[in-house]
């Protein structure tokens, strides 16, 4: 094996560099522009929190923002409990039917958006489901469910059954069993989940954009909906803050669980 | 403590019969080995008293009451995993404190019971360790203890030894039956290591194919087998083919020997069994002649198999090869192609169905 650390001081070190770049560059310069007084980015840099100021006006972000957020929270909550609920069902019975139902899960994922978004305008509207951000919603659990699925039931592969059946030969109901021993070995693998579901929501802009109403919107719809009118460095800090939240939470989290390794 | 009962219970997975028409029971406080070859259903079987698998058909009591619909938590059984399966993210304490605080017992009782059953196991100062940081025989130590604490009716144990080494696996052999002598409890040991079967269980049952081809004590099963498959799987055996004449066996390699002591058969074709050790080796000729009763067959030495206190040879008589254990210090090597003279005492000569 090459040790990692004669080999980083060149191209290695240089290719890390890139990607990082890659991936954080646009994220730094807007996050600057956002403090830059020219609202066409023109420099030199001159610092500002007027922008900022301007976002706490502007009641229509402000609430598309808690949209997004009560939405992306609940999407979470739910598609956490409904698709661990269903892994555990997929890695304890058989019956059948059930490769069947396990094929059929992983496809949404390769589905487009926007095809998924027709689909479901189509059909909330047809069933009187409608619009409006209960549709969102519904819309983000849906899109959200096999992501969770997946990860918990690929953390369940490295749970022993052998677990399960000691717990029950000691007395244990099936739910005390899920809540004392299984819920807690599997716990990295359902917050990751989770916070797949969260991103999926928060992220969500095509689905959520078929599914809203004009008052009643979510916040990516609403930045783009804003940047057809005339982009404003508003857009800039509010992505600030949504980039600093989540980075934040991310951060927390991947502290405290290792994912995919053990304990 | 408590009787098991295992009535006709068959289990098939798609074609595959794993138990096939078991019958057996299990007395009171007995320490009983059910030994087979890896498929032979002997996990099967226990895993359906555990109520982790149900049978297809056929009744297992415990106690007299029907069990086989119960599920596993509500049977009152204790199970030692091969894998041990403690919950990695309890510490030993709680594990075993596990099954006693499911059924709502807490507090004062709880830590005495854990406490005392740890001393039990000798781990009485590991109470606060997590089971990554126990050796294979202590997670061993602490899956019993767990298993026990609740004072289940019957103990089960799937392959608990198999992941020990050697040296280790004697000492827990002897600690088992220790604990299981203190706790008094019905115990059925599942393995496929027949020198395990024979030194731990009092009962040893032996399967294969899904059924059971015999069950008895130890010594019975391994003195008087009834099937090559008995004979062969515990312990080993010479197999000898021969035709009866005239109250006598004739071996297919030529020898003329006696009859087994409790062989009524006076015609057609014979399978017999004699274990190396019973198998006395001497020089040919080297002097006088075999006791009466015994029997003589002449070979020659083709192989020795040097093992410490004992030397195992391989004996050609014509054509057929017998094993034979010799005790060192009661005779003298004997170097390959020695001509030997193989004798036993009719007596110990098993005739197999």
């Amino acid at each position: 094996m090459i040790r990692a650390s004669a080999f980083l001081p060149g191209l290695g070190r240089f290719y890390i560099g890139l990607v990082l770049a890659f991936l954080y560059l646009p994220l730094v310069i807007m996050a600057a522009m956002s403090f830059n007084a020219s609202p066409f980015y023109q420099l030199p840099f001159e610092s500002t929190t007027h922008w900022y100021v301007a976002l706490a006006n502007d009641d229509g972000l402000i609430a598309a923002t808690f949209n997004s957020l009560k939405i992306a929270i609940l999407t979470t909550a739910i598609a956490t409990v409904l698709g661990t609920a269903a892994s555990l069902g997929l890695f304890r019975y058989e019956f059948t039917g059930k490769r069947l139902l396990q094929a059929l899960i992983v496809p949404p994922i390769a589905i487009p958006w926007l095809i998924s978004g027709t689909a479901m305008l189509i059909f909330f509207f047809g069933t009187g489901i409608g619009r409006g951000l209960h549709a969102i919603l519904l819309g983000h659990v849906a899109l959200a469910l096999p992501y969770v699925i997946i990860v918990v039931s690929a953390r369940l592969q490295t749970f022993s059954r052998d677990l399960e059946d000691a717990a029950a030969s000691l007395g244990a109901s099936a739910w005390q069993t899920t809540w004392k021993v299984t819920l807690p070995l599997i716990a990295p693998g359902v917050i990751a989940g989770g916070l797949f579901a969260f991103a999926v929501s928060f992220d969500q802009f095509v689905v959520s954009y078929f599914l809203a109403t004009p008052g009643q919107t979510t916040l990516p719809v609403e930045i783009y909906a804003a940047i057809r009118k005339g982009f404003t460095p508003e857009i800039n800090a509010v992505s600030t803050i949504i980039i600093v939240f989540s980075m934040s939470l991310m951060l927390v989290v991947s502290r405290f669980f290792r994912f995919g390794g053990d304990h | 403590m408590a009787r098991v009962e295992v009535q006709n219970v068959q289990r098939a997975f798609g074609d595959h019969k794993a138990v096939d028409d078991v019958s057996i029971t299990f007395e009171d406080g007995g320490f009983y080995a059910l030994l087979g070859p890896s498929g032979s259903g002997k996990t099967t079987l226990l895993r359906m008293i555990a109520g982790f698998e149900f049978p297809d058909s056929g009744s297992i009591r415990i106690d007299g009451a029907a069990v086989e619909t119960v599920p596993a938590n509500k049977r009152r059984i204790g199970m030692v995993f091969q894998n041990y399966a403690l919950f990695p993210h309890m510490s030993v304490a709680a594990n075993v404190a596990f099954g006693l605080e499911v059924s709502g017992q807490k507090g004062k009782d709880v830590r005495r019971a854990v406490s005392e059953v740890l001393d039990l196991v000798q781990l009485g100062d590991f109470g606060k360790r997590r089971p990554h940081q126990l050796s294979g025989g202590q997670r061993q130590r602490v899956a019993l203890a767990r298993a026990i604490v609740t004072k289940p009716r019957v103990l089960l144990l799937d392959e608990p030894l198999s992941a020990l080494d050697k040296a280790l696996r004697t000492t827990m052999q002897g600690e088992l039956k220790r604990i299981q002598r203190e706790v008094g409890v019905t115990t059925i040991f599942v393995t496929h290591d027949q020198d395990e079967a024979l030194s731990i269980a009092d009962q040893i049952g032996i399967l294969k194919d899904g059924r059971i081809v015999q069950s008895g004590a130890p010594e019975e099963i391994y003195d008087r087998p009834n099937s090559e498959f008995a004979a062969t799987f515990l312990g080993d055996a010479n197999i000898l083919d021969g035709t009866v004449v005239e109250g006598r066996l004739r071996l297919d390699n030529g020898a003329v020997v006696a009859l087994p002591l409790d062989s009524t058969q006076t015609s057609g074709r014979m399978r017999c069994a004699i274990r190396p050790e019973r198998v006395r080796l001497a020089v040919r000729n080297a002097g006088g002649r075999a006791e009466p009763g015994a029997t003589v067959v002449w070979g020659t030495v083709r192989r020795r198999l040097f093992s410490g206190s004992f030397s195992r040879y391989a004996v050609d008589c014509g054509g057929s090869e017998l094993q034979a254990i010799a005790q060192r210090g009661a005779t003298r090597d004997l170097a390959i192609g020695t001509e030997v003279e193989l004798s036993w005492d009719r007596r110990d000569l098993i005739a197999l169905s």
